[in-house]
């Protein structure tokens, strides 16, 4: 190819030489692509020699696994251990009828534990966030769902922070495991949900049960990194103290390392409980029944008012998981002043077992205090129809241009300029990034995961996902930078929209596509919205978070030398915060990336709607090799911006 | 001190840093100089060292960050693995032991101070004193009986449901302190224990640790890197430079008599009158006559001040702690180290 050629240029090391180099790629993609009629077809697209059978190969290995080596037995006993556990908080919380058949416990009495161990995390408000969460699921009529999905995320977490404190900790203790390992993190963390699902219904089948293991294992990950990180941070000293008081092995990580990383560890709880819930939404695709699947049949249905109220309750039950986790992450223990009477010392624990018992007590007398059946519920859906209806009909006139303009004037002309690309030349126009952020080890690694993807067969595919996540991280930017600058302005509106930002990074990715399909109905402009809505958090975040972040010294410095705000913005808080926007860019081509696979059954054309395709045929080759693509293109961009993060914080001095 | 058997003892104790010191060290000229090693690329923390530490001993490692002096007590409690030489304590060398007879020694014999306090941030003080009885197994009445007394020991009483963030940092140390004492160790490493703490407290500390001491008579190596603080509490001082042992000597030996210019130039600012004794200043009887009431020979120069100012004997009796006469003080030259006049 044209870069091998360009390798010959003397051997400068520093920034120019890079650059000149990557101007030379550069040159060579514009004439590559300009050049197209001349072009042999083998330059065009993927020639059939270079597109390798890697589903095949997969398909092949998982068969292995599964027949030869007998695999499925081990899954089917681990599913059917999940299983039990499943049909255990399946009794307590919706009364099925298994072992130990005492449930289903009254609503009244699962609100008032919810609000007890608020109260116990964090006193009065996260009590009533908890108590009202479920008073609104209990009243509005859709208790039996929530607890379809709680029964679930009830046995998912334990079993995932289990599992992930399990591997951390032997990653801790092995430095090769951590080496295997490593990487296998990285792509699994970039894997799309629906990647996670099509190996799980080949081994263990659809429900409930490969519900809660595609929850488990997609909700791992980041429990391994808490720990390993957890363990890694405890203090040489502390673990000297421990040595000096002659802990053995094991009482030096059961008594010392594991308490001190407690922090870390419930951190890592938190983003365990997070992605359970957003993975068990999800999990409605593989017969998942509960709050899911519900909504995904009134998403189909195109009834907006039940989905809000579904939607709703969603969030507060992530804003409560969320607010929770966190609270127990952060809380210290405090003593007790000497001679506290046993009762006070556990007054929590008294007044929640008076109550409870008092609510269920009470329960068998009226039965609503059990349960509110369908009749009872309220329902604000016609109200909330009404209301819509009437924001459709007054945005209609915006919406339907909006969407005209974008899909003729921008999203199909882009597409088809994307799919008109030659591949030789986007790899080559990548190698020159690569090139100019990190020279010729970057390079070649832009080209590896590129040039894997059109190994794959799927690139006309790749290329529309591009395309969206490309358009939508920058309609993104347009958004999430300015707002980020004006949110930077002071420390409360800062605090504040850092808050908003955090609560909406808790929402099941499911929950952006409801606004969207409701203003633009079913089609390629609700995507993007979707994308654009989910992308943008994370880029206003980090740029309030950057801006934030410049030290006090140098906008002093730069305010006494005279510099109004818009030069103090543009010559010192923007450069100094650059490198945490560019975290913040990569998270948004993360998310969006994520984003448009599951937009993917709205109906798009890119590597989502073959993923959906693979699932409903149970193709785990096919689905691990898209999954791959995605996941490829989120590392590329991944390694792109870290390298070039790091140069940049070095060369500003943020960073040794 | 001239106790025959060392409770601590250490030969040629080498701790090298690097890609493969053990290999570095077996080709290694005992005489390299710091920055030949460094050239090498190792970095030689611990250099050829050798000492005695006697039973009731406070030897005080003193040096600037860097100079090896943390890694060294590693060494001796073997946190750390040495490179090349010999650690024995009680006799027993201690690189030969395995981790099970490692973890009895520790359980059984020593108690560790550390820095920034090393204390475990979920348990109380209580059980944070507690935690090397229970490491041993004890049953918990009995490890709480005795956390309580050293508790009570330094100063603690009251505080021993709280937190450690909940106390300052003077008091977060007396944990570490109570807790280094709980197993009642014969051999007390203190690892620059008041660095973390300001100038007041510290000096509270040290008052506190001298009577800790006075009352237990352990056998203690006390890392600093502050002077004043090693005159305070030494019986010996051994300073550090780039890993070795410049000069292990008593306080007021160092300061009459520093064997290297490095050592010379740390003394400088140092008011000798305040550590030399009149019994290190008194020379042989021969000849000299002696008249009149003798100076207490276990009092420092400056402590003895007036009386030197105002006698008029040119040589004055010293007496030892017995009252008897030791030897004879010039007392020009004591004027002149009160004086803090150059030689």
């Amino acid at each position: 190819m044209t870069a091998t050629a360009t390798n010959t240029t003397p051997l400068a090391t520093g920034a120019d030489a890079r650059m000149r180099v990557a101007q030379v790629l550069l040159a060579s993609a514009l004439l590559l692509a300009a050049g197209k009629g001349l072009l042999p077809q083998v330059l065009i697209r993927p020639p059939d020699w270079l597109v390798w059978p890697f589903a095949d190969w997969i398909n092949a290995f998982f068969a292995f696994l599964r027949d030869d080596l007998g695999l499925i037995h081990v899954t089917r006993a681990f599913a059917d251990g999940v299983e039990w556990l499943l049909d255990v908080t399946a009794n307590l919380l919706y009364g099925k009828n298994r072992w130990p058949r005492i449930g289903p416990i009254p609503w009244t009495v699962i609100a008032i534990t919810a609000a007890a161990i608020g109260y116990y995390l964090n006193g009065w408000r996260l009590a009533l966030l908890a108590g009202l969460t479920f008073v609104w699921v209990a009243v509005m009529g859709q208790w039996e769902w929530t607890m379809e999905t709680l029964s679930v995320i009830l046995v998912a977490a334990p079993v995932s922070v289990l599992l992930g404190l399990l591997t951390g900790t032997l990653a801790w203790k092995s430095p090769t495991f951590r080496k295997i390992l490593n990487p296998l993190l990285n792509v699994a963390q970039s894997l799309p949900h629906f990647a996670y699902m099509i190996p799980v219904v080949v081994f263990i089948g659809v429900g409930p049960k490969a519900g809660a293991i595609v929850t488990i294992i997609f909700s791992v990950p980041p429990m391994i990194r808490m720990t390993l990180l957890g363990l890694q941070k405890v203090p040489p000293e502390v673990i000297e103290a421990g040595h000096m008081a002659g802990a053995t092995r094991w009482q030096l990580l059961r008594h010392v390392r594991l308490p001190t990383a407690r922090s870390d560890l419930l951190v890592g709880v938190n983003q365990v409980i997070m992605q359970c819930l957003a993975m068990v939404v999800l999990a409605s695709f593989i017969g998942m029944p509960g709050l899911g699947q519900k909504l995904l049949q009134l998403l189909q249905g195109l009834k907006i008012g039940r989905s809000i109220e579904i939607g709703i309750t969603i969030v507060l039950l992530a804003v409560m998981l969320d607010r929770c986790s966190k609270a127990w992450a952060t809380k210290q223990p405090e003593h007790l002043e000497k001679g506290t009477s046993w009762l006070i010392r556990h007054r929590i624990l008294v007044i929640w077992a008076s109550l409870a018992t008092l609510f269920w007590a009470l329960s068998l007398v009226f039965p609503l205090l059990h349960e509110i059946g369908r009749r009872e519920a309220f329902s604000l859906s016609d109200p909330l129809d009404a209301i819509m209806d009437w924001i459709i009909v007054t945005l209609d006139p915006i919406t339907q241009w909006l969407r005209w303009f974008l899909i003729v004037w921008v999203l199909i002309p882009l597409r088809d300029g994307m799919l008109w690309l030659p591949f030789s030349a986007v790899l080559v126009f990548l190698m020159a990034v690569g090139w100019a952020v990190g020279g010729r080890r970057s390079a070649l690694i832009c080209l590896a995961y590129f040039g894997l993807i059109a190994m794959s067969g799927w690139w006309d595919r790749a290329m529309i996902t591009v395309y969206t996540v490309t358009f939508a991280v920058f309609l993104a930017t347009l958004i999430g930078f300015p707002l980020g600058i004006w949110g930077s302005r002071s420390e409360g509106r800062a605090r504040a929209v850092l808050l908003v930002c955090d609560t909406l990074q808790t929402f099941p990715s499911f929950i952006y596509l409801i606004p969207v399909i409701m203003l633009f109905g079913v089609n390629d402009v609700a995507v993007v919205g979707a994308v654009v809505l989910f992308a943008a958090v994370p880029l206003i975040r980090y740029t309030i978070e950057g801006l934030r972040g410049v030290p006090e010294a140098q906008i002093e410095a730069a305010n006494m030398s005279g510099a109004s705000r818009k030069q103090t913005l543009w010559s010192v808080r923007l450069p100094l915060a650059l490198p945490t926007i560019m975290v913040g860019v990569n998270q948004s081509v993360m998310f969006s990336l994520f984003m448009v696979i599951i937009a993917a059954f709205i109906g798009t054309q890119d590597l989502g709607q073959e993923m959906q395709r693979a699932l409903s045929s149970s193709d785990v080759g096919k689905g691990l090799v898209l999954g791959l693509a995605v996941a490829f293109m989120g590392l590329m961009v991944d390694h792109l911006v870290t390298v070039w993060a790091r140069r940049r914080r070095k060369a500003l001095g943020l960073e040794a | 001190m001239t106790d025959p058997a060392p409770v601590i003892s250490c030969r040629n104790v080498w701790k090298l840093f690097g890609p493969r010191p053990e290999a570095y060290l077996a080709g290694l000229d005992p005489q390299a100089s710091y920055d030949a090693i460094r050239a090498d690329g190792y970095v030689p923390a611990v250099r050829d060292v050798s000492l005695d530490i006697a039973q009731g001993e406070m030897l005080v490692i003193m040096g600037l960050s860097g100079s090896g002096k943390s890694t060294l007590v590693r060494c001796l409690s073997r946190l750390i693995e040495i490179t090349g030489g010999e650690v024995r304590v009680e006799g027993q060398t201690i690189g030969d032991l395995s981790e099970k007879e490692l973890i009895d020694l520790r359980r059984s014999k020593m108690g560790m101070v550390f820095q920034s306090f090393g204390l475990l941030p979920h348990r109380t003080v209580l059980d944070n004193v507690a935690f090397p009885l229970e490491m041993r197994g004890q049953d918990v009445h009995t490890r709480r009986a005795r956390a309580m007394e050293v508790i009570e020991l330094v100063g603690l009483g009251g505080r021993e449901d709280y937190f450690p963030r909940e106390l300052s940092g003077g008091q977060q140390q007396r944990v570490g302190i109570a807790r280094s004492l709980a197993i009642e160790p014969d051999i007390w490493f203190l690892d620059e224990p008041f660095s973390a703490l300001d100038p007041l407290i510290r000096r509270e500390m040290q008052d506190e640790f001298l009577r800790l001491q006075d009352m237990l008579g352990k056998t203690i190596v006390f890392i600093t890197h502050d002077f004043d603080e090693a005159l305070r509490l030494a019986d010996r001082i051994a300073i550090m430079k780039d890993g070795a042992v410049e000069q292990c000597d008593r306080p007021d030996r160092i300061v009459m008599d520093p064997a290297t210019d490095y050592v010379a130039k740390f003394i400088e600012d140092i008011e000798k009158a305040r550590v030399v004794h009149a019994s290190a200043m008194a020379q042989p009887v021969n000849g000299h006559d002696l008249t009149g009431a003798p100076v207490d020979g276990g009092k420092t120069i400056s402590q003895l001040a007036r009386l030197l100012v105002n006698d008029d004997r040119a040589i004055l009796p010293v007496s030892g702690p017995d009252g008897a006469v030791i030897g004879a003080l010039d007392r020009q030259k004591a004027l002149d180290v009160l004086l803090g006049a150059s030689e």
